[in-house]
């Protein structure tokens, strides 16, 4: 028994099409590679720091995203927008079926740009398929070459543009090609180019359907209200099946006296399927929903002069005759989820304090006796100046009567812009003679001088021999 | 039950392995997608780059060790060997970014004098973070994690009890030329209700309740030729920084631990012990060991740890 030791990817060469779905997908695409190649040039005013809209400055800490300065300790904000994305993800997919995968998902963009140049350089999808069937010559050569070639170029271009988020851009170009560019910045570029064009270029489909875990849990997402992309079996096929438009099968009427459904079999919504499958078998795995598929069958649909929708954005209730419901204990839920957090993380980027105080106690030794008979506790108090201006910090305690601060010979604590630093102070204390607790509450508080910024307040405690 | 028989195959229909469970149930057969197969074949690839960068197969009593790629300075030479992570960290603290920044500092903050560092919260900030590393390194061993000593064996150095001085000078003097601290021993001269009489005076000094009459005649030993404390203590048992002895009067006990006492019988027996037994003790010097700056930055960082002077 021969068998092959492994399978060859079968060739998918898309039809292109025209219509309302492939228009929204061009919008979309027009609009994603437009943010994502010049949201880096856009240049910004600060009063200090980069003058770039958008920059990821990592060897400085910062995430720079227009007037919003995002540090290191704000990182719990990222948890709050993956849960939102997660969330939404299942929302939407609750909805209506894989429309990230269709419309949003990178794979699907760039593996659309791709197919593009592919079909202005090598043609339809006949002039691809002969010319992948044909020997090698001069011909599919120099069209297989130039197809490749500009992937390649547009895989460096997308590599480069997202190195570009993590530096200043017009810098960053120059010293790219005079070689002057940091290692990272080369290597990065490099990887996304070759991923980009394996993954856009070669494996297409095949992320989808191998690589991607989307797929494979789809189906529980998925309800009976969802809307799928869905071919109408019942109206396609009647009772006799689909049917070519034969002779006595061209009308409408002709066809339904026959017996026969109102698929004309003719493979378009087959041929312009990306990912190579046929939407009249039911709902597939390697479904993603692009919808050129509805787009097809519309086209054909007019020129038959029939009613649109044989393949159509539908659930499985409404193909049954019965309703789409959307609300639901599942949409609800996830709809007030995503808004809860959402509510939380701007809130939380609105009230995000200016200046950042964190008092971290001593603890070896928690606390000391002094000569006067006081009891002396320890503090570092880390602080963080956020704004853009110089502050002129004063540290205070609060809340504790009696509590005498100490910060040595340090008068003047003036932080520049977005500096940092840590200050040492020690708390002196005169236990009431027998039977104080062994902890009490105290507050740091941190006045800015001529009022720039807000108080903090900072809660800790004073350690007592117990 | 899994039965062998292999159904009849249309053309086109995935092969299957012939077995059947439970009358339908088939095992596929199909091959492997091509991407899996190149992204083994890229698995073996990167190992044997892997293998020619980097240490990898056991050889003997040796080892492959792949390229020299590490390149550090040694004894003033310039040194490249292959990777491994000693070599690693000797390049990256003598030049990796973080450790040729904090090697400024230092120097920065070693030019200072100590009224700049002292005022300054950006060099106290580097002192405090710095500090703490060397002083766990050439101070915690004795004068424990934090500097909060051992009663009886080294002293706390986050009180503000300073046996030789709590100024910047003279904690400079105490790290660059050691301290050699010396109490004689009383077997001799006082006998042991003496001894007991003087600790009752010190103990009194220190508001606990004591008797008066024991307190008066150790009042008059401790001032008096017989004991001839004040000549170190001091007349009113203030101390003297000169000779290294400690106040007396602040309820602060680094040699004798007397708040570990039950009741005052138990505290009178351990002052009038360490008054019989007397005490040597010595604090290495570290002018040998440490740079000026090593000794600067360590100085200001003990200046802070209980508020000097």
């Amino acid at each position: 028994m021969s068998q092959p030791l492994y399978q060859a990817r079968i060739p998918i060469h898309p039809r292109s099409v025209e219509g309302r779905f492939r228009n929204l997908k061009y919008g979309i695409l027009f609009l994603a590679y437009a943010v994502f190649f010049l949201l880096p040039w856009l240049r910004w005013e600060r009063e200090t720091g980069p003058s770039q809209a958008v920059l990821f400055d990592i060897p400085h800490r910062r995430f720079y995203l227009f007037d919003l300065i995002v540090y290191p300790q704000d990182i719990f904000w990222l948890a709050g927008l993956l849960m939102i994305a997660a969330l939404l993800l299942f929302f939407v997919t609750g909805l209506a079926g894989r429309v990230f995968c269709g419309y949003f998902c990178f794979q699907t963009l760039w593996t659309d740009v791709y197919m593009f140049l592919e079909r202005r350089i090598q043609g339809e999808r006949p002039a691809r398929i002969r010319l992948s069937n044909q020997p090698w010559n001069a011909e599919k050569i120099l069209k297989l070459g130039a197809t490749h070639a500009s992937w390649l170029l547009v895989a460096f271009a997308t590599g480069l543009g997202f190195v570009l988020y993590w530096a200043d851009a017009p810098t960053m170009v120059r010293e790219f090609f005079t070689g002057q560019a940091a290692h990272a910045a080369y290597v990065t570029t490099g990887l996304l180019t070759l991923t980009t064009y394996t993954f856009a270029g070669l494996a297409r489909e095949q992320v989808c359907t191998y690589m991607c875990p989307y797929a494979r849990f789809q189906s529980v997402m998925f309800d009976r209200d969802t809307l799928i992309v869905s071919y109408d079996r019942a109206r396609g096929e009647g009772m006799a099946g689909r049917a070519k438009p034969a002779r006595d099968l061209r009308s409408r009427d002709e066809r339904q006296q026959a017996g026969v459904g109102d698929c004309i079999d003719c493979g378009y919504c087959v041929q312009v399927c990306p990912t190579g499958i046929d939407i009249r078998n039911g709902l597939q795995i390697e479904c993603i929903h692009c919808a050129l598929c509805i787009d097809a069958c519309d086209a054909i649909m007019d020129k038959q002069g029939w009613p649109r929708g044989l393949i159509r954005y539908t659930s499985e209730n409404a193909l049954e005759g019965g309703k789409t419901r959307f609300l639901k204990l599942k949409t609800v839920g996830y709809g007030t989820a995503i808004l809860i957090i959402g509510t939380l993380l701007v809130l939380s980027v609105l009230h995000r304090p200016e200046l950042d105080a964190n008092v971290s106690q001593v603890r070896q030794p928690l606390f000391v006796q002094m000569a006067d008979g006081s009891t002396q506790n320890s503090y570092e108090i880390a602080l963080n100046n956020k704004t853009q201006r110089r502050l002129d910090l004063e540290i205070r305690v609060v809340g504790l009567e009696g509590a005498d601060l100490d910060l040595g010979r340090v008068e003047e604590i003036v932080l520049e812009p977005t500096q940092r630093t840590t200050v040492l102070a020690r708390v002196r204390y005169h236990p009431e003679p027998g039977g104080s607790p062994s902890r009490l509450p105290l507050e740091f508080e941190i006045v800015e001088r001529e009022g720039l910024v807000e108080p903090v307040r900072v809660g800790s405690q004073l350690s007592l021999r117990p | 039950m899994s039965t062998n028989e292999n159904p009849s195959k249309k053309p086109g229909e995935v092969e299957t392995t012939g077995h059947v469970w439970d009358a339908n149930l088939q095992e596929y057969n199909n091959p492997l997608p091509r991407w899996w197969l190149w992204g083994f074949y890229a698995t073996v690839v990167f190992a044997v780059v892997y293998w020619i960068l980097y240490p990898a197969w056991p050889v003997g009593d040796t080892f492959t060790k792949g390229l020299n790629t590490v390149t550090f300075m040694e004894d003033g030479e310039e040194r490249t060997m292959h990777w491994n992570t000693r070599a690693l960290l000797t390049h990256d603290m003598q030049s990796g970014k973080h450790a040729v920044r904090q090697r400024e500092m230092l120097e920065r903050v070693g030019e200072m004098d100590y009224d700049t560092i002292l005022a300054d919260v950006d060099a106290m900030s580097f002192v405090n973070a710095y500090a703490k590393g060397s002083f766990g390194t050439w101070c915690a061993a004795c004068h424990q994690t934090g500097g909060a000593g051992v009663i009886g064996l080294y002293p706390n150095l986050r009180n503000d009890q300073w046996k030789w001085g709590g100024t910047v000078a003279e904690i400079e003097e105490t790290l660059v030329n050691g301290r050699l601290g010396y109490m004689p021993g009383y077997r001799e001269t006082l006998n042991s209700e003496q001894l007991e009489q003087v600790a009752s005076y010190v103990l009194s000094l220190n508001n606990y309740d004591m008797d008066g009459d024991p307190v008066a005649a150790g009042a008059e030993i401790f001032t008096g030729h017989l004991g001839g404390c004040f000549q170190c203590h001091g007349m009113d048992a203030q101390g003297l920084t000169s000779q290294g002895a400690p106040n007396l009067s602040n309820n602060l006990w680094a040699l004798v631990d007397v708040p570990g006492a039950a009741d005052d019988e138990e505290r009178v027996a351990r002052v009038a012990e360490f008054v019989r037994d007397g005490i040597q003790r010595e604090m290495p010097a570290f002018a040998d060991r440490l740079s000026p700056t090593e000794i600067r930055v360590l100085t200001a960082y003990v200046h802070s740890l209980g508020g000097g002077q």
